[in-house]
């Protein structure tokens, strides 16, 4: 069943396509050598190209080109050899040129497709139209001073791609989860480090509602909203919107919105009769930017794996395909993971991973960049279980103290004694010790009352503080039993 | 003989032999500026004490044995080149206050190889102009004169006006200058001297302050073809801060000047020979190839058939990348800032632009924004780049029969100051023969080769291959040894 919006027609049907723009990972900018940290004083990373000097001229960035290439790489897409920077003409403070550099006509990539995954267990492709390079704009503050505007020109010139979607999306999840997908593509290569709340990520929502069967009616698209939460939040605002518009007799009118997190609605930044004429025509400056294909191919063959791979690997490897989409989500989590598993039972290092350890790290608020626990040391904790040296209760016992102390389960099974009692005569010694201590309770089980046993069998654990060996302990009640 | 009546290469020559010093020349040539710059307004910023104490500077270099190509040469630098700490102004109100803290690589190149700087000579404002007109800080006169009216004060042609009127005027040994359309080769000729537009790409235009990206390339004006040579040679180079900077290496232009003539096939372009084009033209262009002829070279009438759309393309090309490249002067960063205490961003930017641009730049600004605009672009600016490419086809074929072309290098002498102001399509023709050479990106020289009734030189334009300025220094050279044009302009240093 897909997804509508109930209107007082009828259900309607949600259109929503997305341009994302994702800052590229570089250290100097798309045009000059300046540098693209994030949270620099304002103004310090600027060059004489940036602020749009007379006489400076845009000097394209290799490893920016290469970032490119590997994104369309990584999305499946075509790789044009020839591209070219066109100029996209308009006036504002934070732009010093006075032109933002685009590829408008000829982007270095061509379509392209992103699977998806839904909550229902389904996947869906989405179609990519394009991917060009641009420079970002500077920023403008207009909070600093009650009368004038500051401007911070350390983005300026920053390279960012303009990742384009077809309108392929039909509910507020599948757009989340398009930019989900995205965000982890770029971040498995290493291409966008995906901080949204850095604005290193921002996307502009596209949306359109219809009947079922209908061609697309007019689309608004909202500006630069900067989490996924708020884009599925913004395509359900504006979609409700424009179904009020069309239900009373209106006509959604094309143009540009903007989403107001605060109130949960999209608010009119400028109509289509406002709409610049960017008057796009080649830079003059920059020569069309040609690629080699041997260039592009070595590129290629030294992509890391992307999560749909490793995903596949993973459920070969024995996990579910839930697992394995959990465990790949963040390639900070796959490599947790991997480095667990190694050479250890797959679904075990899972179980671990995604149970003790997501929970130490959302009780302790650290991260799997930084997790409570080290990766080698879940793994040692796994060879302990194994070899027999800890039970598994022994073994939460262990982690949560590797939690609390960092310290490797070596030591701490050495600090504490928590080496499980695997000496038969040493635990029939114990066990019978408690057949004698509760003779009434053996009379009882002898006259048929087997569910004592577990009482034996758990009387003999806490004798031993929980260190004999689960089986063992079994099979000695048992022989002593009779 | 005085200082500033030496060639370039003389002035080397008696560098290096010791008859003169740097210092000597610089204090000449600025001598001769203290007394003419007040009438012709050639340079907007006279570097005197900076230009001395390099010229001191360039002497103990020379006495410890470390000259450079060019050291100890006083220069004059058109301002749209960007000079460190030299207000830098490109002729516009708007750049009025503008001290770039970078040096252009173009004049950086001069200064490495030992040259002295005089000051920033004028221009057309962005070096929008062909009569140094339009520049905010005045207009330069021509030191030249009609004989039979020398009352009327002449126009230098421009944009390179200043750099022109300046050497000409024996107020600098030679100059840089930029070329878009003809403003290297219109003022050479108008004003009796030598230029050369080098092939697009060949010098770095890092640092010069932008008029048409596609077409603006730096080139020297001097007294000599061999001056050009020897500051062409300087000038050029691969810059990687430029990628329209072709990689490629320079060679010794001035060897070049001397190859001879012998056994080149001259090419005559018929599409040249204007309707009501001055007969004297006509005959000085034909004098020229027979002097060619003369000395071995073959003329072969060839056909550039686009050539009547030349101009509209240029004039759609240029003013589009220019409307584009001015943006920036938004008074927000650097530059002039004119604003209401009330003003908000927009009112700012229409107040700024309105008093810092002219009128010439104006115009051009809007034709760049109508001919880009939406429903227009194709109608304009697709076509002019479309036939852009056909022209530069012509010479493609062209230049597989001949290896120079010669034409002349304007369709008249320099004209009075106040003529041709009425009409802008009027001084828009005066670059009928040169944007071709820009359209095409192809190297093309002026050099003087007579004087017409009233005593007014006229030049010749040698168009060569891409990346040949070497044939283009060879005909160049053939052409004013047999002119042996030893003509002076009245306003001169040193008399």
């Amino acid at each position: 069943m897909s997804y509508t919006l109930e209107g007082r027609t009828g259900p309607w049907e949600i259109v929503v396509g997305l341009e994302v723009h994702a800052q590229v990972t570089s250290n100097a900018k798309l045009f000059s050598g300046a540098a693209t940290a994030f949270g620099a004083a304002p103004n310090t990373q600027v060059s004489f190209i940036d602020a749009g000097f007379p006489g400076m001229l845009p000097v394209i960035n290799r490893e920016c080109v290469a970032q490119a290439v590997r994104t369309g790489l990584g999305l499946k897409a075509q790789i044009n050899l020839w591209s070219r920077f066109d100029r996209k003409n308009y006036f504002y403070a934070d732009l010093p040129q006075g032109y933002q550099i685009s590829q408008y006509a000829h982007p270095i990539v061509g379509e392209g497709a992103i699977e998806i995954e839904l909550a229902d267990g389904s996947t869906k492709t989405v179609g990519i139209t394009r991917l060009h390079l641009e420079q970002d704009a500077g920023k403008s503050l207009h909070d600093q001073h009650p009368t004038k505007s500051y401007i911070d020109l350390n983005r300026s010139g920053v390279a960012l791609m303009e990742i384009v979607s077809e309108p392929d999306m039909r509910s507020p999840e599948e757009a989340g989860a398009y930019l989900t997908k995205l965000r982890q593509i770029l971040r498995y290569l290493g291409t966008c480090d995906g901080n949204m709340d850095e604005g290193s990520m921002r996307a502009d929502v596209n949306v359109s509602v219809r009947k079922a069967g209908e061609g697309y009616r007019t689309r608004c698209e909202v500006k630069n909203v900067n989490s996924i939460r708020f884009v599925m939040q913004a395509v359900e605002a504006e979609a409700r919107r424009q179904i009020e518009i069309w239900e009373e007799g209106g006509t959604v009118e094309q143009e540009t919105r903007l989403f107001d997190t605060a109130r949960g609605v999209t608010r009119s930044m400028r109509s289509k009769e406002d709409a610049h004429d960017y008057r796009y025509f080649p830079d003059p400056d920059l020569p069309p930017l040609v690629l080699e294909q041997n260039w592009v191919d070595q590129l290629k063959a030294s992509l890391p794996e992307l999560p749909d791979e490793r995903r596949a690997r993973y459920v070969a490897m024995g996990l579910s395909p839930y697992d394995a989409h959990v465990l790949t989500l963040e390639k900070e989590t796959a490599a947790y993971f991997e480095t667990v598993a190694k050479g250890r039972d797959a679904k075990i290092a899972a179980n671990w991973v995604m149970g003790d350890l997501f929970a130490a790290i959302n009780r302790t608020r650290t991260s799997i960049a930084e997790p409570p626990v080290k990766a080698e040391y879940l793994g040692v904790l796994l060879d302990l279980m194994k070899d027999g040296t800890l039970s598994g209760k022994l073994a939460k016992e262990v982690f949560e103290a590797m939690v609390e102390t960092g310290r490797s389960p070596g030591a701490i099974v050495e600090e504490r004694g928590l080496r499980q009692v695997t000496d038969t005569g040493a635990i029939e010694r114990i066990v019978a010790q408690v057949l004698e201590a509760n003779a009434d309770k053996v009379a009882e089980y002898k006259s048929g009352k087997e569910k004592l046993f577990g009482f034996f069998v758990g009387q003999t654990m806490k004798a031993m503080q929980g260190k004999g060996n689960p089986a063992l302990v079994n099979e000695a009640v048992k022989k002593l039993l009779g | 003989m005085h200082p500033t009546d030496f060639s370039l290469r003389g002035a080397i020559e008696a560098l290096n032999e010791g008859l003169i010093s740097s210092v000597e020349l610089t204090r000449a040539h600025l001598d001769g500026i203290e007394k003419l710059n007040p009438r012709l307004n050639a340079y907007i910023t006279v570097m005197a004490e900076q230009a001395l104490a390099q010229a001191r500077a360039s002497d103990a270099r020379r006495a410890e044995g470390v000259a450079g190509p060019l050291e100890g040469v006083p220069l004059a630098i058109k301002d749209l080149f960007c000079t460190a700490g030299t207000l830098t102004t490109a002729g516009s109100r708007i750049l009025g206050n503008f001290v770039p803290p970078y040096e252009s690589t173009v004049s950086a190149n001069l200064l490495r190889d030992g040259a002295v700087f005089l000051g920033k000579v004028n221009l057309d404002e962005f070096a929008m102009g062909s009569s140094n007109t339009t520049s905010a800080f005045g207009p330069v006169e021509n030191p030249w004169s009609r004989a039979n009216d020398p009352d009327t004060r002449l126009v230098p042609g421009g944009s390179s006006g200043g750099s022109a009127a300046a050497v000409a005027a024996r107020l600098a040994l030679g100059a840089t200058a930029t070329d878009t359309g003809g403003s290297i080769r219109q003022p050479a000729a108008f004003c009796g001297i030598a230029g050369i537009k080098p092939t697009y790409g060949r010098c770095s235009r890092w640092g010069v302050v932008a008029f048409a990206s596609s077409l603006d390339q730096a080139g020297p004006v001097a007294r000599t073809v061999e001056d050009c040579a020897i500051l062409l040679k300087s000038m050029a180079g691969f810059d990687p801060k430029d990628s329209t900077s072709a990689d490629v290496p320079v060679p010794d232009f001035a060897a070049a000047c001397a190859r001879g003539v012998k056994g080149l096939r001259i090419g005559v372009p018929k599409e040249y020979r204007l309707e009501g084009m001055p007969a004297e033209i006509g005959a000085l262009w034909e004098q020229g190839l027979q002097w060619l002829r003369d000395q071995g070279a073959e003329t072969v009438e060839i056909s550039l058939p686009h050539t009547k759309y030349a101009l509209p393309t240029y004039y759609i090309v240029a003013p589009a990348e220019a409307s584009s490249n001015l943006a920036r002067y938004d008074g927000v960063r650097f530059g002039l800032r004119e604003a209401a205490k009330d003003s908000d961003l927009k009112d700012l930017y229409e107040r700024t632009r309105a008093a810092g641009f002219g009128p010439e730049v104006k115009r051009r600004i809007m034709i760049g924004t109508y001919v880009l605009s939406a429903g227009y672009y194709d109608a304009y600016y697709l076509k002019a780049q479309k036939i852009r490419a056909l022209i530069k086809r012509d010479f493609d074929d062209a230049f597989r029969t001949v290896d120079a072309i010669v034409t002349p290098a304007t369709p008249s002498a320099a004209f009075g100051m106040d003529e041709k102001q009425d009409d802008p399509v009027t001084m828009y023709l005066n670059d009928v023969f040169t944007v071709t050479a820009n359209l095409a990106g192809l190297p093309g020289l002026a050099v003087p080769a007579g004087l017409d009734r009233q005593g007014l030189p006229l030049g010749l334009q040698v168009i060569g291959r891409a990346f040949d300025e070497e044939t283009v220094f060879a005909v160049g050279a053939a052409i004013e040894t047999a002119a042996d044009f030893r003509a002076v302009p009245t306003l001169r240093a040193g008399v």
